[in-house]
């Protein structure tokens, strides 16, 4: 027996008992808050211990079982103790008073940039529409032009086809789709969100000329107003978000591409969770209120600008000074 | 050659984590799909069988009412299964338990947050296109962690995860690994734990080979082979 052998095996008889009640101690971590305060002061004196024989296991044997078996009770209790605070309430009203009016901040010169490019674009449309009226065909469907020939919007009778609520469910889920595709192209240098964005402002610019020559152009802003300011609105924040992502690709600065793209994507969420948000709101106005002829005109236009406002107090931070101002007054 | 992050920790030693490439992610989502199809399906077709039954309400209520009953939990199912399955256990769905494999943060080799693992889902329009998951499986191809652009984008990455196993110090003695050292002590405890699923030839010629760094003369039957093994590592 060589020595090695022998000192080997010393430690082994000394420590296998702790590498067998570290082991059985991750199943009482696994459900993290209820573990006892003793089992988990246990699980950190033994974090540096195991550390220790799983460095000396993996000299001495680095593919053996014993190696693998130190490496996965380190990497569980790893795992365990370093395993952040659960803070999921905190985190979803830090979300709408801090973290949503941060990235707007953040992504100024974007949305300022996108809201360009879309507000062009549907000049753009207008005007293509309105010098080739044939071109409305790239905008609408045959059944659309037929009907706004004879006067009707395509709107006139939707909740005769369906229900309020399956259309409001139907709307939302397409908004919420389209916006996070014109986030998520932004990984295309930034190139796939302004088609996205462009062919929207497009398609509305043309689609209101196409109205406006047969006069009905009035009754479209009619059933746009209630949920429409929120809901471009939230289109060209997604448009932003990509376009961040584009740029983050394009010009990462002193980070990584990755790891800017990351910070890209993680501060454009938190956003986008907000906007979203609010996109289901729209959604739900635009199924029950919109194409409800009982409301007017005025009516619609001010629960529409209501909720714009509401957006734009939580995005530009308000919601966050409210206490303070209420503390500073008291 | 297998692939691993290192994850540095306070101790000095790094965590090691296997990464999962194309193969085990792949084999992961084959089963998360048939779970989630199968499920959707069942939904559905319990409901709409239900429905063809009861027939109860007018023809617009029945539509709203079938579609908020039938055909929306069914697309929630089939479309929110990953999303909302990663963030309750912990960054693994059922597939990718089976597989064996788990979702970390790069940062440190924890579970990703709520955001990370939303991120990697919203992703997903991207990595399935144009389709067949085709521009994710070409990225963990081609990416050093094998990831899609999901997890570039949420900082997370695939690895296997085995939970440890203690049967096997259970099975090893002090003695033996002071009579064979640590590595052969454990090799020759592998090897008898494989014996009935290994071949004749190929158990005779491993057996024979640990014998002879051990110093003892190989008997050529198998059973006398086995007998000498246990002998070594009793």
């Amino acid at each position: 027996m060589s020595g090695d052998n022998l000192a080997g095996a010393k430690w082994f008889e000394q420590r296998v008992a702790e590498w067998r009640s570290a082991g059985a101690r991750l199943r009482g971590l696994e459900h993290g808050k209820s573990a006892p305060p003793a089992t988990v002061l246990e699980a950190v004196r033994a974090y540096p211990e195991i550390a220790r024989d799983l460095a000396i296991a993996r000299r001495a044997a680095p593919n053996a079982a014993l190696t693998r078996y130190l490496e996965g009770v380190y990497r569980e209790l790893h795992r365990s103790l370093f395993r952040p605070p659960a803070a999921l309430w905190r985190g979803v009203r830090r979300l709408f008073t801090h973290d949503a009016a941060t990235a707007v901040r953040a992504l100024r010169w974007q949305i300022v940039a996108v809201v360009s490019l879309f507000v062009v674009s549907i000049g753009a449309g207008a005007w293509l529409v309105s010098a080739y009226p044939e071109l409305a065909s790239l905008f609408a469907s045959e059944q659309m032009i037929d009907g706004v020939q004879r006067g009707e919007l395509w709107t006139d009778n939707l909740l005769n086809v369906f229900p309020s609520s399956l259309l409001s469910v139907r709307i939302f889920t397409n908004n919420i789709v389209v916006s996070l595709f014109a986030l998520s192209l932004g990984v295309l240098y930034g190139l796939g969100t302004f088609y996205l964005i462009a062919m929207n402002g497009l398609s509305i610019g043309g689609i209101f000329a196409f109205t406006a020559q047969h006069g009905i152009a009035g009754r479209l802003f009619q059933f746009t107003a209630a949920h429409g300011f929120v809901e471009l609105s939230v289109i060209c924040i997604a448009g932003a978000v990509g376009m961040s992502l584009g740029e983050a690709l394009v010009r990462p600065g002193e980070l990584t591409r990755a790891a800017a793209f990351q910070r890209a994507v993680a501060q454009g969420l938190k956003l986008m969770v907000v906007c979203l948000t609010f996109l289901v709101g729209a959604g739900v106005l635009e199924g029950f209120v919109s194409p409800d002829a009982r409301f007017p005109l005025g009516a619609r236009l001010a629960i529409g600008l209501s909720y714009f406002a509401l957006f734009l107090l939580v995005l530009s931070g308000a919601l966050a000074r409210l206490p303070k101002a209420r503390a500073a007054r008291d | 050659m297998e692939s691993i992050v290192r994850i540095p920790s306070v101790t000095g030693v790094d965590v090691e984590l296997k990464i999962a490439g194309p193969g085990g992610r792949s084999y992961a989502f084959v089963i998360d799909w048939h779970i989630r199809f199968l499920a959707a399906a069942a939904w559905f077709i319990v409901g709409a069988l239900a429905y063809g039954r009861l027939r109860l309400l007018p023809a617009d209520e029945a539509q709203a009412s079938y579609t908020f009953v039938v055909i929306v939990p069914s697309l929630a199912i089939y479309f929110l299964y990953h999303p909302v399955l990663e963030v309750l256990l912990r960054g693994q769905t059922p597939g990718k338990r089976m597989a064996g494999v788990r979702l970390v943060a790069l940062t440190d080799g924890g579970a990703p947050g709520v955001g990370a693992l939303l991120v990697r889902n919203v992703f997903r329009l991207v990595d399935s296109l144009p389709s067949f998951y085709a521009v994710g499986l070409l990225t963990t191809m081609l990416t050093k962690n094998a990831v899609r652009i999901g997890d570039i984008a949420a900082g997370t990455v695939l690895v296997y995860d085995e939970p440890p196993s203690s049967q096997l110090l259970d099975r090893l003695s002090g003695r033996a690994v002071a009579k064979l050292g640590l590595e052969q002590a454990q090799l020759v405890r592998e090897l008898l734990d494989r014996w009935p699923q290994l071949g004749a030839d190929a158990r005779r010629k491993l057996a024979a080979d640990l014998l002879a760094r051990a110093g003892v003369a190989a008997p050529q039957d198998d059973a006398a082979l086995r007998a000498k093994l246990d002998e070594l590592v009793a």
